[in-house]
């Protein structure tokens, strides 16, 4: 691969300033990965309610027992919470040492309790009752706030997604499988200068210059595979491709993981949503390895659009609900509890009968907790999502 | 069979509306349309699947006016007879569906008989694979139909409808039953009347399967089908419904399921009667709850399924779906932000014609709007794939599709293959991103250097034929260089090898666009 040529190229592109702006490390060292769990995943079998009789009553098929000598049973976190066993080796020694928070009744106010809505709700991190602008998600406006010099964001998907769309250009680029280039250093460059000043100039000069960074990145890990190391495989790998390149170049990370629509069959302590969170357990715990000593400096949020019902449907699954656990992982965060507003889970405690209400509403907390990363004042918080921020103590 | 029972049924509402005056004829007088001559090339290629040269010649022929109103109301469509070839032999037209899943199911069940573990694990292996083989099938006729169809409108309408009712093939056994999905219930009705057309998918195991109808049952409700009907498929998430009408909408679908095998459940006998089998679809009475639902402000006596058609007639009928889909519609097919006038007036063709897709898109494509808006849609993935291979071999029909959905699945957006009910985005910022656009460039430079296997055949002895891209073409030199911008024109300019030339058209801005 002529990579020099690319970059004496590259260089020569109207547009070196913004080229060079993508190839400088953050000036920055917090780093921010916001993972979303797509489907609306089921939070009440991931941080167990183990202190309410009800949850056994109301899931008689799929509840996970109490924590205990079982290897089925829940993980201890405190008396009236347990974790899902499927996390024994990857979240749960984490949390004991303090780098992980769960934050139960979490979410959004929006209860249409469409995936859709709900996603495009959190995504954008704009009050429900206003006028919503739908090219602005909550991460392109911090990248924004953050300035050049700060933020250096990328989406991990093959697509932008709404939460990275907005006033500034972002690039994305999917990193579960990888191929060569096929297109070389002066065509791209000529392709480039086609987009001249269309609309679409920057994504295409971003493009290029961001595939030829992750390619750059990935050398040690193609070398590896040629030697024949064990390489890791879904989430994990890319987990660990993302760790990669946020040490090195971007300190705002976006992925989405996908398959959390539990309708039927779900499974309780073992079963097809044990073997999500397992997966996605993994690739977590892989991701804070990778990251090493940089690991401190880091800050990963888990959420969903919504939880599930409460209650188990006649399928041992669960519908769409309306509150959901959110996570905060890092080297530097106050965790090994359960953080935010709580309530006792009863029947007259859900909401609209059916679900977990929302006590700890995601702008709030987020804004909180952008705060206390990146020192904004109060100003910058309510302009990201028009909100005062919440301190929550995560960090 | 469900398709004639529902024309006789449909036909049936209509004359009893008709009665009411309530009943326009879908034909209408060709009206003429705003578009003008020199954007003759620039309409076909967004009523098309992509503009090529023997598309436009047709349509100089016979004008442009007369082409839409063809486009609009399709004779059966007669394939070239090398791409009818390549979709007779394939398994899902040679075998019923009832048949071919039987014998996967079979083969599924024999499985279970096998006590040698690696014995076992081949045949699973041997199971998936052909699962995987019926179901690229289905997505390489789809193609094929894209490419050479003379009825594009037909072809397009199809995918729309597909991504609308989106189904994903990757849950259970959908494999075997996507392609019928595409072919049975939803082309047909592409172009024919919405009432018709959403009842069709409902009846469709794949519809039934995909959003866990089949578990929905009295006392026992499922309620996910429900409410993706309503938000997704018809009144949308601003429609105006409640959570108590997708619990009631839910109810009434209880009973609503699929029976892939020859049995027949056994079922109470006061209900018998109740009991229905249409193909592989069934209405199971044991399963269904009777008791009276109040849906969307007014009561539903309880009664079978019945309610469901009356459900069906509510939805349809609804002016929040008259809008919901026409604004879809242009979304698709005008712009990204429709004039908000355009969509009023397609919707208001939809509600005074009961819902007649042809007519709602004849207002579109002759309205001023459509005209003023060639050129600069930005092609989602399908789009500019499918564009790019018509234009390049015209209707020298390619031997092998599979390049063509690997580039899909790069893309992320292969048929059937939506992970979630609601569909691919219809809008640029969906598929504009810098990531999508180096993969563009490099499936650019696949087609355009002429080396991207679509001449190469698959199986033990594979062939390949010359195809050489023959993009600087007639069409090219009379109309596609007329609207090249001067960044685009200079680099094709300095191309060093017709390949690389080919490579830069199909990656300029103007290609991106219909």
């Amino acid at each position: 691969m002529k990579r020099r040529t690319l970059l004496q190229s590259l260089a020569a592109l109207p547009v070196a300033t913004m080229a060079g702006k993508l190839w400088a490390a953050p000036a920055s060292k917090t780093r921010l990965l916001f993972v979303f769990m797509r489907g609306g995943y089921d939070a009440t079998n991931l941080l167990v309610p183990i202190s309410s009789q009800f949850y056994y009553q109301a899931r008689p098929n799929i509840a996970v027992p109490k924590p205990g000598d079982d290897l089925n049973a829940a993980l201890p976190v405190n008396a009236d919470w347990g974790l899902h066993p499927a996390l024994r080796e990857t979240i749960h020694p984490l949390f004991t040492i303090g780098q992980v928070a769960f934050v139960p009744f979490a979410g959004t106010e929006d209860i249409s309790r469409s995936h859709f809505e709900t996603q495009d709700s959190i995504e954008l991190g704009q009050a429900l009752d206003g006028t919503r602008d739908y090219r602005s998600g909550f991460l392109n406006r911090l990248a924004t706030t953050l300035n050049a010099d700060r933020a250096n964001a990328i989406s991990f998907t093959d697509q932008l997604p709404l939460i990275m769309q907005g006033g500034a250009q972002l690039p994305n680029m999917a990193l579960r499988s990888i191929g060569k280039p096929g297109v070389d250093a002066r065509q791209a460059k000529m392709i480039a200068s086609m987009y001249g000043d269309t609309a679409l100039a920057r994504q295409v000069r971003d493009g290029f210059v961001v595939r030829e960074d992750v390619m750059k990145e990935m050398i040690g890990e193609m070398d590896a595979a040629n030697r024949n190391a064990i390489t890791a495989k879904g989430f994990e790998l890319e987990a660990r491709r993302i760790a990669k390149l946020m040490k090195e170049k971007y300190n705002i990370g976006f992925v989405d993981v996908g398959g959390w629509d539990t309708h039927v069959g779900q499974g309780g302590a073992t079963g097809y949503l044990a073997r999500r969170f397992e997966e996605l357990g993994r690739g977590l715990a892989a991701y804070a390895k990778e990251m090493g000593p940089d690991w401190k400096d880091t800050v990963v949020v888990v959420v969903s659009e919504f939880g599930r019902t409460f209650r188990e449907n006649g399928n041992r699954g669960t519908d769409h609900g309306h509150g959901s656990v959110y996570w905060v992982l890092g080297g530097g965060v106050a965790g090994g509890r359960v953080r935010g507003e709580q309530i006792r889970l009863e029947q007259n405690t859900l909401f609209q009968n059916r679900d977990y209400p929302v006590l700890n509403e995601y702008r709030a907390m987020f804004g909180g907790l952008f705060a206390r990363m990146y020192g904004l004042d109060a100003g910058q918080v309510e302009r990201i999502f028009g909100t005062k921020g919440q301190d929550l103590g995560l960090i | 069979m469900p398709t004639l029972s529902m024309r006789i049924g449909s036909l049936a509402a209509c004359a009893a509306l008709l009665i009411l005056g309530g009943c326009t004829t879908p034909y209408q007088a060709p009206a003429t349309s705003a578009v003008k001559p020199d954007q003759l090339a620039g309409a076909l290629n967004r009523v098309s699947w992509g503009v090529n040269q023997s598309t436009w010649q047709q349509a100089e022929k016979v004008g442009y006016d007369t082409w839409l109103d063809r486009q609009l109301h399709p004779s059966p469509a007669v394939l070239p007879p090398a791409a009818q070839a390549q979709i007779d032999a394939m398994t899902i037209t040679q075998k019923p569906l009832q048949q071919l899943i039987q014998e996967l199911d079979q083969q599924r069940k024999d499985i279970d008989k096998i006590t040698v573990d690696d014995d076992k694990k081949s045949a699973q292996q041997a199971y998936q694979q052909e699962l995987n083989r019926v179901a690229k099938e289905a997505a390489a006729r789809s193609l094929l139909r894209d490419l050479y169809s003379p009825n594009q409108l037909q072809e397009q309408m199809t995918w729309f409808w597909m991504n609308h009712f989106s189904v994903h093939q990757g849950k259970s056994n959908l494999r075997v039953l996507v392609g019928d999905y595409e072919d049975k219930a939803v082309r047909p009705h592409a172009l024919g009347k919405f009432r018709d057309l959403l009842a069709a998918t409902l009846r469709h195991p794949a519809m039934i399967r995909y959003l866990d109808n089949e578990q929905n049952a009295a006392n026992r409700i499922n309620e996910n089908y429900a409410r993706e009907l309503m938000e997704l498929h018809t009144l949308g998430v601003d429609g105006g419904y409640s959570q108590r009408d997708v619990q009631e909408l839910a109810r009434i679908l209880t009973g609503v399921g699929v029976n892939l095998g020859t049995g027949e459940p056994k079922v109470k006998k006061e209900l018998q009667a109740q009991y229905v089998r249409q193909g592989l679809f069934e209405f199971n009475p044991n399963r269904h709850d009777y008791g009276d639902k109040e849906f969307l402000g007014q009561a539903v006596k309880g009664r079978g399924l019945a309610e469901v058609d009356e459900a069906i007639d509510r939805l349809s009928r609804h002016p929040a779906t008259a809008r919901f889909i026409s604004r879809k519609l242009a979304v698709y097919f005008v712009a990204d932000e429709p004039p908000p006038a355009l969509v009023e007036r397609m919707a208001a063709t939809f509600a005074s014609s009961d819902g007649d897709i042809a007519a709602v898109l004849r207002t579109m494509f002759t309205s001023d709007d459509f005209a003023q808006s060639l050129g600069r849609k930005f092609k989602d993935p399908v789009h500019y794939v499918v564009s790019a291979v018509r234009l390049t071999y015209d209707d020298k029909v390619i031997l092998n599709t599979g390049p063509m959905l690997s580039w899909l699945n790069r893309m992320a957006e292969p048929l059937y293959g939506r992970q979630t009910p609601d569909g691919y985005p219809l809008t640029e910022s969906g598929w504009a991103s810098p990531g999508q656009m180096t993969t563009r460039f490099e499936i650019a430079k696949a087609i355009g250097s002429g080396n991207a296997g679509l001449f190469k055949t698959d199986g033990p002895q594979p062939t390949e034929r010359a195809a050489f891209p023959q993009l600087a073409n007639a069409l090219y030199y009379h109309t596609l260089q007329k609207n090249l911008g001067q960044p685009t024109r200079q680099v094709l300019e300095q191309a060093t090898s017709p390949q690389e030339w080919n490579t830069f058209l199909l990656s300029s801005p103007e290609l991106m666009h219909r």
